[in-house]
């Protein structure tokens, strides 16, 4: 039997990686995916709360979290698609037209 | 029938609100109608409401109808509420009476102006803000009329706004007035914070029940009295009135006879208990007028423009009117307000029908021998002359000897004196106006000569009825000489106006002083004839001789350039100066500060926004760790 904290342990691990991806990693396409591990790392969160209290609530919370993520990933895909069509590139460096 | 009397200044004040919104898309013929009908209704009511008020009981006046509580505050409370008194009826029917006929003229004076009906809201406000003044039943509803006639004056004197000059003019009297007004106003602030009320009657009551002591009396008198100085345009306020003349003669005619410039006098003698308890006040007051009507008279006497004369003529009757107050003999004041509504519309309406004639020309120099082009305006005029000057049989005779009789009797000599000065040269200026205008040398402008022409009827026929009534109005009021109670004018006023016990004059010294009126004004036609008709060089010799005093008199004193001089232009210097230094400097720079400042800031945090989602996402995330150690620890 695995202990729940290592769980606990994994999922910060994952989320610690995903936001140091973020900030190192310089295209969109990267930076998308670190924060879909950001995602799961929650997601784990959730499951390893789910088992150390015995509750059904988290997994079906995940159920939702993944389905939403789903919808998420596909217009987070397409925007960068989007993007990429009009300025050929996808630096985030070069994505400053809010700037004031 | 005499309880509908409130309606007298409302009806002038609805068909000026209707013409005021309506009045762009209504034709000529139905705005003139309904102008000249309101005023003709108000008229009619106010003849009934007179004969309804003599038909009611002395002890019951004044009638008072309430309409609402206007203002409410703790102890104070004014009434929005109207009177019928002797005073009031008699100055509604002259007001309501001189303003229709007015009106009418006006139609034919006013009809090729593009704002006519602007012209007709102005003058059915006029004549109901007056309407207010007169019948008011307290001091502060009165003050909102005679307000509403300083505005309308400011509307209608600029009622040529293109007109630099004609701007300037309705600005100046709106200007000058409202420094009368203060005092007028400090004065209401006084009586009510002594008599506890507003009310007219109220006032006389405190009067007479000892509330009000004599020098308050005349601190308070003194104070309405300014009020009066610049409405009445006495001395030193009066440069007003001459500048008036830049509005349409018929306003000019409005102003001068029966609406503004007679609520002066209209107010000393709604509150003569309060100048006879002072004395010092009436003395002021009768000085004032005396001085004024010598004064102004002067001034009359050697203006070339046709209009002017007439409004210096005003303001030296004004003055005599207050000669009559002054010396205690309120109804002689009032006989002489009234007949001079008649003459004095009648003079100012006959000098528009000869501008009128002569293509808008005001110069008397241009004029002469226009007696046989106006065979209808020349006799109005002539009477209208007749009668200012005091000529017996005429309206102006009897009023005017009414007051320099009573001044006489009151033993104040001074003042009878300067009235009789006033009296030869009130004679000589109107002649000598008759004498260059109708009679002598024609030297019109060859222009002019072309259109000449005598006004149409909806212009003469109004001058035929004022002519009328400036020959016969006198005879309500005959003097002493005559009978005992011939007086019916003063004693139909009696209730309000307390009569002086007047030290009796025997009937040989009341002749002499008749006959010394009638000599007076002979004289003076009789110069005027020597100096324009027979010895037509007479006035260039004289002026040769005493070049100073001509053109003293030509200057008018030079009373414009000294006020422009010690207050106009320091006032406008002064305003330059605030404005340069605080206007400019201080509004302005605290405005723009607080604008650069604003900017400044946004500038600099305006670093902050990189447009880079990374730079955002680590402010997040700081934030996220910040609020976390927050929870945590």
């Amino acid at each position: 039997m695995i202990p729940g904290s290592y769980f606990f342990i994994l999922s910060v691990i994952l989320f610690v990686l995903g936001v140091i991806a973020f900030f190192v990693k310089r295209d969109l396409l990267t930076q998308f995916l670190s924060i879909e591990v950001m995602l799961n790392a929650g997601n784990l969160a959730f499951l390893a709360f789910a088992r150390a209290l015995n509750s059904l609530h988290g997994q079906v919370i995940v159920f939702f979290i993944i389905t939403v993520a789903a919808a998420e990933a596909a217009v987070g895909l397409a925007i960068i698609l989007l993007i990429f069509r009009q300025k050929k590139t996808i630096k985030s460096e070069d994505m400053n037209l809010m700037k004031g | 029938m005499t309880e509908i009397f409130w309606l007298i200044p409302f009806i002038p004040l609805f068909s000026s609100f209707l013409l005021a919104i309506f009045g762009r898309a209504l034709p000529k013929k139905y705005i003139s109608f309904q102008a000249c009908f309101a005023v003709f209704v108000s008229f009619i009511i106010s003849v009934i409401s007179f004969f309804g008020l003599l038909q009611v009981s002395q002890e019951s006046y004044p009638l008072l109808k309430t309409l609402f509580t206007w203002i409410k505050s703790g102890s104070f409370s004014i009434n929005l509420s109207l009177q019928l008194d002797p005073l009031s009826a008699v100055m509604a029917m002259v007001v309501s009476g001189v303003s229709f006929i007015i009106h009418v003229y006006s139609v034919g004076y006013m009809t090729e102006d593009k704002s006519y009906s602007r012209y007709f809201t102005y003058l059915n406000l006029f004549t109901f803000a007056m309407l207010l003044l007169v019948m008011s039943s307290n001091i502060v509803l009165m003050f909102v009329g005679w307000e509403g006639v300083g505005l309308c004056s400011y509307l209608l004197i600029g009622f040529w706004f293109e007109r630099h000059s004609a701007a300037n003019a309705g600005k100046k009297a709106f200007i000058v007035t409202r420094i009368g007004d203060l005092g007028f106003l400090l004065g209401i602030f006084f009586i009510f914070i002594h008599v506890g009320s507003a009310e007219f009657t109220a006032i006389n009551e405190a009067i007479s029940g000892g509330v009000i002591t004599q020098s308050l009396a005349t601190l308070i008198a003194l104070l309405l009295f300014m009020g009066a100085v610049g409405k009445s345009a006495q001395i030193p306020l009066y440069v007003w009135l001459p500048d008036a003349m830049e509005g349409p003669t018929p306003v000019s005619a409005l102003i001068h006879a029966a609406t503004m410039v007679t609520a002066g006098v209209y107010m000393v003698s709604r509150m003569n208990l309060l100048y006879t308890l002072s004395g010092t006040a009436a003395l002021v007051v009768g000085i004032i007028g005396a001085v004024t009507a010598v004064y102004a008279a002067t001034m009359a006497l050697t203006q070339n423009d046709i209009k002017r004369v007439l409004a210096y003529s005003t303001i030296s009757q004004i003055g005599y009117m207050f000669i009559g107050c002054g010396v205690g003999a309120y109804a002689a004041g009032m006989f002489h307000l009234y007949t001079h509504a008649f003459f004095k519309s009648l003079l100012f309406l006959s000098a528009g029908s000869v501008m009128h004639a002569l293509s808008g020309e005001l110069d008397m120099r241009k004029m002469g021998g226009l007696r046989k082009y106006l065979p209808f305006t020349y006799p109005a005029f002539l009477i209208g002359a007749i009668a200012i000057a005091g000529i017996p049989f005429l309206s102006g005779f009897f009023s005017k000897d009414a007051i320099l009789t009573q001044a006489f009797a009151q033993k104040q000599y001074f003042i009878w004196a300067l009235g009789v000065f006033g009296a030869i040269l009130t004679a000589f200026y109107m002649f000598r106006l008759i004498f260059l205008t109708f009679h002598g040398n024609e030297r019109l402008e060859p222009e002019a000569k072309k259109h000449l022409h005598e006004s149409p009827p909806v212009m003469t026929i109004p001058l035929g009825l004022l002519a009328f009534f400036s020959i016969i109005a006198g005879y309500i009021g005959l003097p002493v000489v005559f009978g005992k109670r011939l007086n019916l004018f003063s004693q139909f006023l009696e209730p309000v106006i307390k009569p002086v016990h007047e030290p009796h004059l025997s009937i040989q010294t009341e002749w002499l002083l008749i006959l010394i009126s009638v000599a007076v004004a002979l004289l003076g036609i009789y110069i005027a004839y020597i100096f324009y008709i027979k010895k037509p060089k007479t006035p260039h010799t004289l002026n040769a001789k005493f070049p100073f005093i001509y053109r003293l008199l030509y200057n008018k004193y030079y009373v414009d350039e000294i006020y422009n001089a010690v207050f106009v232009n320091p006032t406008i210097r002064g305003s330059e100066i605030i404005y340069d230094h605080f206007d400019l400097k201080v509004i302005d720079g605290a405005l723009n500060g607080s604008a650069s400042v604003t900017g400044l800031s946004g500038k600099i945090l305006s670093y902050i926004q990189t447009g880079l989602i990374k730079d955002y996402a680590l402010v997040f995330l700081f934030g996220v760790i910040l609020f976390l150690g927050y929870l945590l620890f």
